[in-house]
């Protein structure tokens, strides 16, 4: 039941992704960041096997980190997406990573782009994408509102409506989301939308 | 003699690996460089041979960070070097990936060390022909380091020190005049040190900056404006000498 989704703006692109970690009936944790921050202009919004998620987001920021050393340069948003298919397809036939990726990013040259890539290793450059059951809504709710160059408070505006029609219409619908933006300032966390706050620790 | 140069594996009769030596004759040769540690920052300066008009001279870089909080400069075979620092890089991420902790300037160090110690112990192959000095900030702790490996694969942390050519006159100025310093005043002693062999000027001398913010490459203006701080400086204390005989 995880839920990933994101768009793209006028000179930003905005992730949003539940945080629950989920494991058959038993909700582990209810605060985990399913949003990554590749490099300083790129997010990866990732759902699917939490190990496989981890895993494979980790290495795909290290190879970025590496080609950045290496070269001087940062990747571009696309190619890291092509990166990012890659290993996936590579991967598909022996030991496939079960995992779903919006990958965010902003270039210089390009502005904003989101790429919609998913466990089969199938890549599409987007407007806006989701992922999971929440999908059958969000898409529903973005294809009717979103139009190109929204500003940030008009994203985040269908952002929320998103998030509100997945908590009332999802049978098992995460309670809490996190929002992530990406423009020529760099990746960074927006807001979170909490309904269940989870329980401080009590002390010994 | 001649006998024990031919494969490294061989020890001569008085207990030389004289493919190691040679190596070292490599690392000789090769252009200056100098690191010196100062309580905040780490400067590393190395020596650049003239450029040939038609070459662009920014793709020759010669000091290299080898992640967000590590650099390099090295003296000897910049072949050797291009190898050396691609395997550092990769082990850098890789340590980042399974530990989830960025690599101590120590960790590296010995990682290259061990990397060049390999290359005298094996058949067929040739030890890296050149000798490396190490700096960076330690990601916790914050500490700054210098360290410096030799185609033998020795390694040891310094206050300061030279490779490549000239280097001993350099170390000797080093140890002349090194103290605890920060900020400009390091950087200032590393070029002075280093304009001890090189001619002076910016298009001749590279001079780089690590601090706990990163690496910062100095350009040619700034490193102009310190050398005739440092000129203007030595004509003063030769000043200050001359003066007093004559007040009577």
């Amino acid at each position: 039941m995880e839920c990933v989704f994101g768009l793209v703006g006028n000179d930003f692109a905005v992730v949003a992704a539940d945080t629950s970690a989920v494991h058959s009936i038993l909700v582990h944790k209810s605060n985990e960041d399913k949003i990554m921050i590749l490099d300083s202009h790129k997010l990866v919004a990732a759902s699917g096997e939490s190990g496989d998620r981890v895993q494979f987001t980790e290495y795909i920021q290290k190879n970025v980190a590496l080609y950045q050393f290496r070269n001087g340069i940062p990747l571009t948003t696309a190619a890291a997406a092509n990166f990012t298919r890659g290993e996936l397809a590579t991967a598909l036939r022996k030991n496939p990573y079960s995992v779903n990726i919006l990958l965010a990013g902003y270039d210089k040259e390009t502005g904003p782009s989101l790429y919609y890539i998913d466990y089969i290793a199938t890549l599409h450059k987007v407007d806006k994408g989701a992922f999971g059951y929440g999908s059958y809504f969000s898409l529903a709710m973005m294809d009717r509102h979103y139009h190109s160059g929204m500003t940030v408070e008009e994203a985040i505006d269908l952002v929320d409506k998103c998030i509100a029609e997945i908590r009332s219409r999802l049978v098992v619908a995460p309670p809490n989301f996190v929002i992530k933006i990406v423009d020529k300032d760099g990746a960074r966390e927006y807001a979170w939308r909490e309904s269940v706050k989870d329980a401080a620790v009590a002390s010994a | 003699m001649a006998r024990y140069d031919r494969a490294i594996t061989v020890f001569s009769p008085d207990g030389h690996l004289f493919q190691v030596e040679y190596a070292l004759e490599a690392v000789r040769k090769g252009n200056a460089a100098v690191g010196v540690r100062g309580t905040d920052i780490v400067v590393l300066g190395v020596e650049k041979k003239s450029a040939a008009k038609l070459q662009d001279s920014r793709s020759v870089r010669k000091i290299v960070n080898l992640d967000d909080h590590i650099a390099l400069a090295c003296a000897g075979l910049k072949a050797d070097a291009r190898v050396l620092i691609n395997r550092a890089r990769i082990e850098c991420q890789s340590h980042r990936l399974t530990v989830e902790d960025p690599v101590t300037v120590e960790y590296i160090t010995r990682y290259i060390a061990g990397l060049q110690q390999k290359y005298t112990q094996s058949g067929g192959v040739r030890p890296f022909g050149l000798s490396t000095l190490i700096v960076g900030f330690d990601p916790y702790s914050g500490v700054p380091s210098l360290y410096q490996t030799d185609p033998s694969g020795t390694f040891s942390a310094w206050k300061a020190n030279a490779t490549g050519r000239n280097s001993n006159s350099i170390r000797e100025f080093l140890e002349k005049n090194y103290k605890e310093t920060s900020g400009q005043e390091t950087v200032k002693l590393a070029i002075r040190a280093l304009l001890e062999v090189v001619e002076s000027g910016g298009k001749n001398i590279e001079v780089a900056v690590m601090t706990k913010e990163g690496l910062r490459q100095l350009d040619e203006a700034e490193i102009d404006a310190i050398a005739a701080e440092i000129e203007a400086e030595k004509e003063a204390t030769e000043a200050a000498k001359k003066a007093p005989p004559k007040e009577k």
